[in-house]
């Protein structure tokens, strides 16, 4: 992961117009921009110029109710919505001051990691699992070191340290899920990408998890999706509020869930809909 | 990751890509190649004389295979009177009156029975029918035949009676019809089409099928009158004739050859189309 | 009230004769198999009682001196299905994994309609191209070839007469290509989206996302549709009969003539003389009724737990 460069200040202003009133704050890297993102399937449209960016080594969440294009917009983060055939994009989405839409996407989807909704592990040991990345990437070092690494930062080394060779799905959902984080940040990833990563987990494992992710923005940019606002709240720093597509407001967390500068994000987080 | 090497990788992925095409080419064409030999070696045999002219004595040339058509076609009337009710009916008890225990067993035999190798049927068939009335008969072939049908109709009826919605069942049965009346006068004409097409799917593989008839209705190079006695059909026509030293025989075997493929698929082709218009082609 | 009880009570009947009626028809099903069985048996009780075992390691068959042995049948058979084997397997599953990895749906779909189709042509068929059409190949250019340059194996010695495993081999493999092709690509469409999607989201190219997850995980699947191909390829006759040579010796080169246990039961049953002739070719078709029940068997269980694996998601 490189080291991060001057960029643009975040942008807090509400996109439906009023800029907000509180602290200002010094300019913050931005690892990722979006900028007029448009996304189409068919002929429907899912997002509606969507600007903002994923700020460095910060966590972003992306809050909303069902269907207002969360996940949507966090796959195009890393190209996933080119596995569908009728999806179409415009804009830009700048890593480090490039458009990954210009760039191989088989590049950068090992600088754009991405965890899953369910935890998705392949039928191979917990160790194939995690060295299936470097090994594709022809990535230097001792695979055992880079998979003890890997295993630590997911904080999943103590549990599985004596049983590397065993099959993955011997794991618990929990357990199996934090394989998934360990083998996304095994390439290394500039950005990890977690889709409701604690959808389909109990308690104690997505307690678990929320630690992970706090401690992970050290290591690396992290922006999250989830249906669980106090989830939100706890883990990340920065938040987009989304509805029917388009970004309702974005500002740092605190003050998004505190005084929020729109009407809606207030009546979402207040429970009234979604 | 250096460039070099990324660039290897969407190559190795770009020639497999098109290798597994070449795969995929390579086999469908095998269809066209066996269409077109068919077409250029048999379509100018195809006229009158074969449809309605007897073989002539060994040697002769011309002829043609009239009584083999007609003998496939009584082979095929009986079969299908002998297996398609078993099929039939056996597919309704599976689908509206079983248990799962007795179902399990009656599928099983099923695709036991599916999977016995065509020559096998033709010595069961043989044990069965032709040794002890001690001569081979178009009821023997029928008989062999019509095992083969079983299976296909019984699994496609009893998939296509399932698929019918249960709402349809309940509001018949709402109104006081008894089980029996709901399955005769409801479930199964909402199934019927798809029943239908699967039985032309049975009859068109066991159209084709030369071994069991080879030990049961044997061949006859003449007209068979009525079903006791041995009769010639169009694959074990095309078999006799196509290792026989006669280029006459060989020019016919692929006129034979040809009228027998084409309406095995145009069976097929009317029968999938109809099928995947509505629900899905049960694996045969 | 009378009147609406008979009724009920003809209603009911009504059910019970229908169960009863389809219940018998079921159930033929079920004797009739066993009957199968039965009379494979019963019929082959002179060859298993004079021969027993050494039925299958004898390679004598000779019907004047009363002496019948399995062995250049069974070769014969393993023989041509492994080299049929060896040209479909690639074949097929390559084609199965590009038409459900790489190609476009309705390219797919079209394709599998092609598959379909093929598989619907009749053993004879094949037979007829495969004497005039791939055995004079045979003898003028592939067995030529290969003496030429690897005739220094014995599995390539000549001469060639047209016939033989190698031919036989190659009419199986077009035969057995589409069960391969079909049962593979239903297998690896079962395969969770979500596999294939955490293989490129690591940055995969989409062949090695195809080859190192998706396939493997597919891997007792395609098993499955090989053993599935076996079975058919095993109970294949009329081709066979009709380019093997039809000569019963055991011979290492593969263009030598030789012989399967279908076509030899094809080519020999009714003019089988005497008792102990017929029941040995009864004998060798419960030999291979056994081996496509054993085979159809450890297919469907392969093709199950592939199946059944897809979804299932934790432990």
């Amino acid at each position: 992961m490189s080291s991060s460069r001057p960029g643009i200040s975040v942008n807090i202003a509400s996109t439906t117009g009023a800029p907000t009133s509180r602290e200002p704050s010094a300019p913050l890297p931005m690892r990722m921009t979006i900028s007029k993102l448009n996304f189409f399937y068919g002929a429907k449209q899912i997002l509606f110029d969507i600007n903002m960016g994923i700020a460095d080594k910060r966590v972003t969440a992306l809050i909303g109710p069902s269907g207002c294009g969360k996940s949507t917009l966090l796959r195009t983060l890393n190209r996933m919505h080119e596995t569908v055939n009728s999806s179409r994009l415009e804009g830009e989405i700048l890593l480090d001051n490039q458009n990954i839409l210009a760039q191989d996407v088989t590049a950068v989807r090992s600088r754009v990691g991405m965890v899953f909704q369910r935890p998705n592990p392949f039928p191979k040991s917990i160790f194939d699992n995690i060295a299936y990345g470097p090994r594709i990437n022809g990535m230097k070092g001792a695979l055992s070191e880079i998979v003890e690494k890997s295993l630590r930062h997911a904080a999943l080394w103590e549990e599985v340290k004596d049983q590397l060779h065993k099959s993955a799905y011997e794991l618990s959902g929990g357990q199996q899920q934090r394989l998934c984080i360990a083998r996304a940040l095994a390439v290394e990833p500039e950005v990890l990408l977690l889709d409701e990563p604690c959808s389909a987990l109990d308690p104690i494992s997505t307690a678990k998890i929320e630690e992970l992710l706090v401690e992970l923005k050290n290591l690396t940019t992290i922006a999250i999706v989830t249906h669980n606002m106090q989830q939100a709240a706890r883990v990340s720093d920065f938040t987009a509020f989304l509805l029917t597509g388009q970004i309702i407001e974005f500002s740092p967390t605190p003050h998004l869930f505190t005084t929020p500068s729109d009407p809606r994000t207030e009546a979402y987080i207040t429970g009234r809909f979604g | 990751m250096t460039d070099a090497r990324l660039q290897w990788r969407k190559f190795v992925s770009n020639f497999m890509l098109t290798m597994t095409g070449l795969c995929a080419l390579v086999s469908v064409s095998a269809l066209f190649f066996i269409l077109g030999y068919l077409l250029f070696n048999g379509g100018t045999s195809i006229n009158w004389a074969f449809f309605t002219q007897l073989p002539k004595p060994v040697g002769e040339t011309g002829g043609g295979m009239a009584n083999a058509i007609v003998g496939s076609g009584k082979l095929l009337l009986a079969a299908s009177a002998f297996g398609v009710p078993i099929g039939f009916l056996g597919g309704i008890y599976l689908a509206e009156f079983s248990g799962g225990f007795v179902a399990s067993i009656v599928r099983y035999a099923a695709d036991l029975l599916n999977g016995v190798p065509s020559i096998v049927i033709g010595i069961f068939a043989y044990s069965v029918v032709v040794l002890p009335f001690k001569h081979f008969s178009t009821l023997a072939g029928a008989f062999a035949l019509g095992l083969m049908m079983i299976p296909i109709t019984l699994r496609s009826t009893e998939e296509f009676l399932k698929a019918v919605p249960s709402n349809l069942r309940e509001g018949a049965m709402a109104l006081g019809a008894s089980k029996s009346k709901t399955i005769s006068t409801v479930i199964v004409p909402a199934a019927y089409r798809g029943i239908l097409t699967a039985i032309l799917l049975a009859l068109a593989r066991v159209a084709g099928e030369t071994a069991p008839l080879l030990f049961t209705a044997f061949g006859n190079r003449f007209w068979t009158n009525g079903w006791t006695t041995p009769t010639a059909s169009l694959p074990v026509m095309i078999f006799t004739y196509a290792v026989s030293p006669y280029d006459d025989w060989h020019r016919q075997a692929w006129a034979a050859g040809l009228v027998l493929l084409g309406l095995i698929l145009i069976i097929n082709i009317l029968a999938r189309t109809i099928l995947s218009r509505g629900i899905a082609v049960p694996r045969s | 009230m009378t009147g609406s009880r008979s009724f009920l009570a003809r209603l009911r009947e009504g059910d019970a004769i229908a169960r009863l009626v389809t219940f018998l028809f079921a159930a033929s099903v079920v004797l009739i198999t066993i009957l199968l069985v039965y009379e494979l048996w019963v019929n082959s009780a002179l060859p298993r009682h004079k021969f027993g075992f050494h039925f299958f390691v004898t390679s004598v068959w000779d019907p004047i001196l009363d002496q019948f042995g399995a062995l250049p049948f069974i070769y014969g058979t393993v023989v041509t299905s492994a080299v049929a084997l060896l040209i479909a397997v690639p074949l097929g599953i390559g084609a199965a994994i590009f038409l459900a990895e790489l190609a476009p749906p309705r390219i797919s779909d079209t394709l599998q309609f092609f598959i379909d189709l093929l598989a619907a042509v009749p053993s004879v068929i094949y037979g007829l191209l495969g004497v005039f059409i791939i055995v004079p190949l045979m003898r003028t250019v592939i067995a030529p070839t290969l003496i030429k340059t690897l005739g220094f194996l014995p599995i390539f010695r000549g001469p060639s007469y047209g016939v033989g495993f190698f031919t036989a081999g190659i009419v199986m493999a077009i035969m057995v290509i589409p069960y391969i092709i079909s049962v593979s690509r239903e297998v690896l469409l079962s395969v969770p989206r979500d596999q294939r999607e955490a293989a490129l989201a690591l940055g995969s190219t989409r062949w090695e996302s195809t080859w190192k997850v998706v396939v493997p995980f597919a891997k007792t699947g395609i098993m499955g549709s090989i053993f599935l191909a076996m079975a058919r390829a095993l109970g294949e006759t009329m081709a066979v009969t009709m380019v093997i040579g039809n000569s019963p010796k055991i011979a290492a080169s593969l263009f030598a003539p030789g012989y399967s246990i279908a076509a030899v039961i094809a080519n020999e049953f009714t003019e089988a003389t005497g008792d102990l002739y017929l029941q040995s070719l009864v004998y060798l078709g419960l030999v291979l009724f056994l081996l496509t029940f054993l085979l159809n068997g450890m297919a469907r269980l392969l093709i199950l737990a592939t199946t059944q694996k897809g979804s299932k998601v934790t432990a």
